[in-house]
């Protein structure tokens, strides 16, 4: 580039006019010379130096070192146009991937942690209410845990919910009530201990606002995480066929620039073309294989991880209502019911009965989705867990409807024997199913987001390089026509 | 439902039983009159016109809403005779040989549950005794009993599907309910009364609830007497009462968060709120009089004589009747002396 024999200047620009007329600026100026003397002056200036540029350029074409000026130029630009593409697609690819993993995963997780530890501690309070005044450590505990567990995962949501966004309204809703349904229990607590029914009314007021006003919320965070999930992968996963073809078009003109230089010189080969078409070459392997790989780690990823994670959080959700209803029964003991047809059922029963199925149909579905002996055993473990609280469930209803209100709450909240057990091992085993998928999730999506690392950058670096060596290789030649 | 189903049961009665006749002939009058009248307002209110055609068909005269005077003693005379009810009770399989009740879980020393009687869930109070009575009398057992609680507007869907046998659950016995339930003597005696913070600026059922929030029981008598008599003028139209909830305490919950200014409820009932309270207290003096009464299927007859039968010997009883469980449950929250909550002496005036 620096070797300029003849021409000067001028080879160099023609790719860039410093000021490139926009077609609206001439047309508009076109009429313009027939009346005023002065500004023609300005219009054929400019007209002048976009058509110098052209005619430079078509005197540069006419001879062989102007041709190889103009063919090292298109090459550099193409070189570079290839490696920057690539960089900048990668660099959004490689970007969702790390948010799949680092944070729209986590936080579609937290969002149902949120869900379940509100549940949860729902439960824990109403079995309290039940137990009687002297709540157990157990039950006071798990519902503490629950509430902190809550807490702080709604802190988190919070940081990583973009401001204004509707998540952030959801998390500022559920923080706001969040202390409120606290309060009503901590009330119902109080007046338990000083005997007073009021307190039994402070738990139902405490369940109505946790049932219709925070479920509902947390339910909704968990869609919109779960949205934003897989908005994630869709902006991760495509492949980048611009920087393809980019690629594949620079690789053709730099063969067909060999080829010319063989013809021509019957030298074999050009280093700085070699060079080039090398790291042209890189990038493009690089760029299939690495994205091929991050891809299909990333739908391993989804389809063994995601898709059995919200399986198995759905099933577990299942199971916590099934459980709270379960108390409700025995809480409400038959003030509400709902017609079936003809008959009149107990509502929270037939709620109980509506949630199991879901949890079996869960459980199955998240059978059929496990993949390995680790992550099978604990499901095929909780359906046997569901099976017995069923049976163990007709049991305490069939004492409940005979009039035995005491055995049958000796069933569903003793010590042993009760359907509690059941509920608490279903619960243990899904965390640990949900343990598992979450590492295969983890295992996967690293593999995915890392077959990416140093992509972006390693094309812009190649690219420079390749551009350089294209440019160097020209030059020799053109230093042949000195 | 046997509607001229004329049981000779006249001894002493003739006089009052002629009256009675003359009543009913007078009220079928009065109610072919309305009906005809009806038919021009059934556009504009047709809940109210679904009522009286509901009134014309059951063909109870005597007890239709609109002319019912003393509903508490639209009752049947006490029998110990077993009839199909008390005989299909009786005859209940193995286990399920039981009384089936519908009662509260809510209400301080009438029914409810001691939070710290530990992990049992067992019910308890003046209504609870009043149960335990009567399943001892007809089943021989006391504790054959299954409790049902139910809210207060289901106390008589529940009746009428035959999920309970029997309501004790502070009801009050009122003409509109005499429509769909057959009621017992009373067994107690009690009025609307108003509940605020000793702090509030009400002072009792009177134009100083104006712009004030209120809250009821939804289904409940006290809620009824409110939207009448803000209706007629005679409750301030600022008040504002639209806040009902499923049951009594409820509206204590809201008392204390803030979210009403007042509640009203039958003073029995506002007496054990208050007592869990100390910040709150009754204003003013009871505004209606009303009387508790066991509510039952309407056809079940037999059941009801044999209730009644059972509050006759409970009123007599100074052991382990009326006034021991008086002193135990309610002496504390209403009054020492229970001579403004006994009831009057039974009349019974039904006769079919």
């Amino acid at each position: 580039m620096t070797h300029t024999p003849n021409t000067g200047a001028p080879p160099t620009l023609p790719a860039i006019p410093p000021q490139q007329p926009s077609p609206t600026a001439l047309g508009s100026t076109t009429p313009a010379p027939a009346s005023p003397p002065a500004p023609p002056t300005a219009p054929t200036r400019r007209r002048t130096a976009f058509a110098e540029g052209v005619d430079q350029l078509r005197h540069a074409a006419t001879t062989e070192p102007g041709r190889l000026r103009i063919i090292g130029a298109v090459l550099a630009a193409l070189v570079v146009a290839f490696g920057a593409v690539t960089a900048w697609q990668m660099t959004d690819r490689a970007a969702a991937a790390d948010a799949v993993l680092t944070s729209s995963q986590p936080l579609t997780s937290d969002a149902a942690d949120i869900y379940r530890s509100l549940a949860d501690a729902n439960t824990a309070a109403s079995s309290g209410f039940l137990a009687g005044g002297q709540e157990s450590a157990a039950t006071r505990d798990r519902y503490e845990r629950d509430i902190a567990t809550a807490a702080a995962k709604l802190v988190n949501a919070a940081a990583n919910a973009e401001p204004g966004s509707p998540s952030t309204e959801t998390i500022t809703k559920l923080n706001r009530l969040l202390p409120e349904y606290k309060g009503l229990v901590e009330r119902a607590r109080t007046y338990n201990r000083q005997g007073y029914p009021v307190g039994g009314a402070y738990l139902r007021y405490a369940n109505e606002k946790m049932q219709q006003e925070m479920l509902p919320a947390a339910q909704d965070l968990y869609t919109k995480e779960n949205e934003r999930l897989r908005a994630d992968y869709a902006d991760a996963t495509p492949y980048p066929w611009p920087a393809i073809a980019l690629g594949l078009v620079t690789l053709a003109a730099l063969a067909w620039v060999q080829r010319r230089s063989y013809l021509r010189t019957n030298r074999v080969l050009n280093h700085g073309l070699v060079a080039a078409t090398t790291a042209a070459a890189i990038v493009l392997l690089w760029l299939t294989a690495g994205h091929t790989l991050a891809r299909s780690r990333l739908d391993d990823s989804y389809d063994h991880g995601v898709r059995s994670l919200a399986v198995l959080h759905d099933a577990r959700i299942a199971s916590l209502k099934a459980r709270g209803n379960e108390n409700l029964t025995l809480v409400a003991r038959g003030a509400e019911t709902t017609k079936v047809g003809d008959k009149t059922l107990d509502a929270y029963d037939h709620d109980f009965t509506r949630e199991i199925d879901t949890l079996a149909k869960g459980l199955a579905h998240a059978r059929r989705l496990a993949d390995d002996d680790t992550g099978e055993k604990p499901v095929t473990a909780a359906v046997g867990n569901m099976t017995e609280w069923k049976k163990r469930h007709a049991a305490a209803r069939e004492q409940d409807e005979n009039g035995n209100y005491q055995q049958a709450l000796d069933m569903v909240i003793g010590a042993k024997g009760a359907t509690g057990e059941c509920f608490d091992a279903v619960d243990a085993n899904l965390a640990t199913a949900l343990k598992h998928e979450e590492a295969e999730f983890a295992t996967a999506a690293v593999d995915g987001r890392d077959a990416l690392t140093g992509l972006p950058t390693g094309a812009a670096v190649l690219a420079v390089l390749g551009a350089a060596g294209a440019v160097l290789g020209i030059g020799r030649r053109l230093s042949e026509y000195r | 439902m046997h509607a001229r189903h004329l049981r000779a049961r006249l001894k002493g009665w003739g006089g009052v039983g002629a009256m009675a006749a003359a009543c009913a002939l007078a009220v079928v009058f009065a109610l072919a009159v309305t009906c005809t009248g009806s038919v021009a307002s059934q556009a504009s209110d047709p809940h109210r016109a679904g009522d009286r055609t509901a009134q014309a068909r059951t063909a109870d005269a005597p007890r239709a809403a609109d002319d019912c005077e003393a509903p508490e003693k639209q009752t049947l005379s006490p029998s110990r005779a077993d009839g199909p009810t008390i005989t299909a009770i009786k005859n209940r399989p193995g286990e399920k040989r039981k009384l089936v009740v519908g009662v509260d879980q809510n209400s301080y020393r009438w029914g409810y549950r001691d939070p710290n009687g530990g992990e049992s869930g067992r019910l308890e109070g003046f209504d609870i005794d009043l149960v335990h009575r009567i399943a001892e009398d007809i089943l021989g057992d006391p504790d054959a009993v299954q409790f049902k609680a139910i809210p207060t507007d289901q106390r008589i869907p529940a009746i009428q599907d035959g999920r309970v046998d029997l309501v004790v659950r502070t009801m009050t016995i009122n003409c509109s309910r005499l429509q769909d339930v057959a009621f017992s003597a009373p067994y107690f005696k009690t009025g609307q009364q108003v509940l605020a913070p000793k702090s509030s600026p009400v002072t009792g059922y009177d134009e100083t609830l104006a712009h004030h929030k209120i809250c009821t029981a939804k289904g409940s008598t006290a809620h009824a007497k409110l939207e009448e008599d803000r209706e007629s003028g005679d409750l301030p139209a600022s008040t504002d009462i639209s806040t009902t909830v499923p049951n009594q305490l409820d509206c204590l919950v809201r008392l204390q968060l803030g979210e009403v200014d007042a509640v009203v409820n039958d003073g029995a009932l506002a007496a054990s709120q208050a007592a869990q309270d100390p910040t709150v207290e009754l204003k003013g003096e009871a505004f209606t009089t009303e009387y508790y009464g066991v509510a039952m299927k309407k056809d079940a007859d037999d059941l009801v004589r044999r209730v009644n039968q059972i509050l006759v010997d409970f009123r007599q009883d100074t052991a382990t009747g009326w006034q021991a469980s008086y002193t135990k449950w309610l002496s504390a929250t209403l009054d020492d002396d229970p001579s403004a909550s006994r009831p009057p002496t039974p009349e019974y005036l039904r006769r079919s």
